[in-house]
């Protein structure tokens, strides 16, 4: 049984694949629109081939309060780009049509969804080939209706879990959780950090009592020693500020080319690391 | 409106309707179910009133005078009667709030305080009862709101409060308080996240209508010490909504007294304005569902308003609610109006009102008129014009 869901669902499996192979699976991410609309598309092909397990897609919003100085910067630069939610979804059909296969994640906030309709957008973000949604600001409490709405249109709600979050929370976002957990590692904001923050492994562990899907770490994300530290208590990790600002300080590179380099540097030595898998699972 | 009565408003999950809720990052929410069960303790708490109460009489001066404005009355028509929150300490309603609070603060063994501030008024405020009490203060300040307001940022700095300039976004309160969330995201272990307005995720909007209530309830007791009668209308300015709900929460049940809250209409409803519920989409905004000024693509909008403390694209649940089942009534005045508003009661009353204020006089100006002729209605006077004075004399182009 735990199989059978685990392989319905296109990210769980992705990272499942990943961990396989004895890895820490990687989720990097990227603001839609940025540097520029035309960047997307060949951002995530290079995130694709030079090893990204599942890809996350930012929708950019004009408050975007859980976002440190990064991605507040790339999401500013992608409304003056011209994004908004249906430019989003015209730029996941593209990489759709270009061959991508990768399970695709958007994260946003919740005003940009609701004004679209929740339902409306759940139906045209599914058609979109978008697999699974993180809304940054709507905790667990709060998501009934995009439960329901979510699980209709067979996209993977995922929620965030804070190291603050007490068993309630854990246990209620466990419940609806699908594709994977999003662990916080940080007390704060997104933005690189120097060192992953050991607490988050307590939090891991309340999270893998409840649940068999993948559980991914985030926030502060930004080297290879990170991937390696977290691959012994979790399933993957999630990484988009430091992808970011490497973006935007090599600038003789495309942006592709830049992303390529990123991912390919955290991707090397990752799997050596010899997961192992079996208890990853437990 | 049987349900104001029985106190269910808002409801556990802290909705007014639709509105209100809890928006906001998951890693707060062990600190909104803190402060939640701290502040339903608090309220039943003898101790907590007796030393809120004793603060309010004697450090802010309360209560605040109801006063028999008659020369605008004769000017305007109507017997109109100002409820004078300008003169408190520090200049404006804000106080309540933060002396109480603050007091909370302390109850959850928080000893730094955050805030946002738009006019200052807040962040003074805040800094004040911070200074009284000896706890840190750090108050974030949209950059625009710093060079507008330059009176309050002397003040904060005099009182040991860091200010933090704001530069992101709209560099006005909506991305101070942007700011102050992250803040809190960051420290929230050790800090308390002070909101100057009926806004923000539940339990923060029921907050501040505690603590301001009493400004609602003075101003009944006034006006039945005074006339033996309630008023035909309330009128009060509208930015978050923190001085509106205080007064508007005495007369509630009061069904024959009508409530208006006066937003600003900036440069006109079709220009650039700051009139949420006139103009407004319900939405999601600063952790609570309420009317806001967005795009068709739920992006949120830049509001304007001559007042710093109006200036901004959100207005706190309740009043969206108040709104819908039409217990209230919101107009909206233009910073044309409230400049009249402001010259008004100067020159007729002797009294310099702040410039948010200053748009329920404007408001007033051309709807008294309108209304039968021995009308009783309290202005709510939330603050008084000192901050304002530079910008006044800036747009009016009068040389000191
Ligand atoms: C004097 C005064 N009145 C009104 C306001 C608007 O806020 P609220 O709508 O919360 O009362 C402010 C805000 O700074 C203020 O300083």
């Amino acid at each position: 049984m735990r199989n059978f869901l685990l392989y319905h669902n296109n990210i769980a499996k992705s990272i499942h694949n990943s961990n396989k192979k004895g890895r820490t699976a990687l989720i990097p991410f990227i603001t839609i629109g940025f540097p520029t609309i035309d960047s997307t598309v060949p951002i995530v092909k290079k995130l694709e081939e030079n090893g990204a397990d599942v890809i996350e897609l930012g929708i950019p919003f004009s408050d975007p309060l859980a976002e440190g100085l990064t991605i507040q910067r790339s999401s500013q630069i992608a409304l003056e780009n011209g994004v908004n939610l249906n430019k989003c979804l015209e730029i996941v059909k593209k990489i759709r049509s270009e061959g991508v296969k990768t399970p695709l994640v958007c994260m946003g906030y919740y005003n940009p969804i609701l004004a679209k309709g929740i339902n409306k957008f759940c139906e045209e973000a599914a058609d979109a080939g978008i697999d699974g949604l993180i809304v940054a600001d709507l905790p667990s409490s709060e998501a009934k209706l995009l439960v329901t709405a979510t699980k209709k249109h067979e996209i993977s709600l995922i929620p965030l879990l804070a190291l603050t979050s007490n068993e309630d929370s854990i246990k209620l976002a466990c419940k609806f959780a699908s594709g994977f957990v999003y662990c916080i590692s940080v007390l704060g904001v997104t933005g690189a950090r120097k060192k992953v923050n050991s607490k988050v492994k307590e939090l891991v562990k309340k999270v893998k009592v409840y649940t068999d899907i993948p559980v991914a770490i985030g926030f502060g994300i930004s080297k290879k020693e990170h991937i390696i530290e977290i691959g012994k208590y979790a399933d993957a990790a999630v990484f988009g500020a430091a992808l970011i600002e490497f973006i935007l300080s090599n600038k003789k590179n495309l942006p592709e080319k830049n992303a390529e380099i990123f991912i390919r540097n955290l991707s090397k030595k990752n799997d050596q690391i010899g997961k192992n898998y079996e208890n990853s699972w437990r | 409106m049987e349900y104001y009565k029985d106190n269910q408003i808002p409801d556990q999950n802290g909705r007014y309707g639709d509105y209100g809720g809890q928006f906001v990052p998951e890693t707060l929410m062990a600190a909104l179910s803190e402060l939640t069960q701290a502040f339903e303790a608090i309220v039943n708490d003898r101790n907590f009133s007796e030393q809120l109460n004793s603060l309010l009489k004697d450090y802010v001066g309360r209560p605040s005078p109801m006063y028999y404005a008659r020369n605008l009355s004769q000017a305007l028509g109507g017997e109109i009667y100002i409820k004078r929150e300008d003169l408190n300490h520090t200049g404006a309603h804000k106080i309540n709030n933060a002396v109480g609070q603050v007091l909370l603060a302390k109850k959850l063994g928080k000893n730094r305080i955050i805030a946002e501030t738009g006019a200052g008024q807040h962040g003074v405020a805040t800094a004040t009862v911070c200074a009284q009490m000896g706890l840190e203060c750090v108050v974030y300040m949209g950059e625009e709101d710093i060079k507008r307001q330059a009176p309050n940022v002397y003040r904060m700095r005099e009182l040991g409060t860091k200010i933090v300039s704001v530069t992101s976004g709209t560099r006005t309160l909506k991305d101070a308080i942007n700011e102050a969330i992250r803040d809190w995201v960051t420290n929230v272990q050790n800090t308390h996240y002070l909101i100057g307005s009926a806004v923000g995720p539940h339990p923060y909007p029921k907050i501040v209508r505690e603590f301001q209530a009493v400004i609602g309830k003075e101003s009944r007791e006034q006006i039945l010490e005074k006339l033996g009668k309630l008023p035909d209308y309330v009128v009060a300015c509208v930015g978050g909504g923190s001085n509106a709900i205080g007064i508007f929460s005495g007369f509630l049940s009061d069904l024959t007294v009508q409530l208006i809250g006066v937003e600003a209409a900036g440069e006109g409803l079709n220009q650039k304005h700051a009139a949420t519920m006139a103009r407004g989409k319900p939405g999601v905004l600063h952790g609570s569902m309420s009317y806001l000024l967005q795009d068709e693509f739920g992006q949120v909008l830049e509001a304007h308003s001559i007042s710093a403390g109006l200036d901004y694209p959100g207005v706190g649940p309740e009043h969206s609610y108040l709104k819908d089942t039409e217990r209230a009534k919101y107009v909206s005045a233009t910073d044309e109006e409230a400049l009249s508003g402001f010259k008004l009661l100067s020159k007729l009353e002797g009294i310099i009102p702040a410039l948010e204020p200053a748009h329920a006089i404007g408001y007033m100006q051309s709807w008294v008129r309108k209304l039968p002729k021995n009308s009783v209605i309290i202005l709510l006077l939330s603050g008084r014009g000192d901050k304002d004075l530079e910008t006044v004399s800036n747009i009016l182009n009068e040389k000191i």
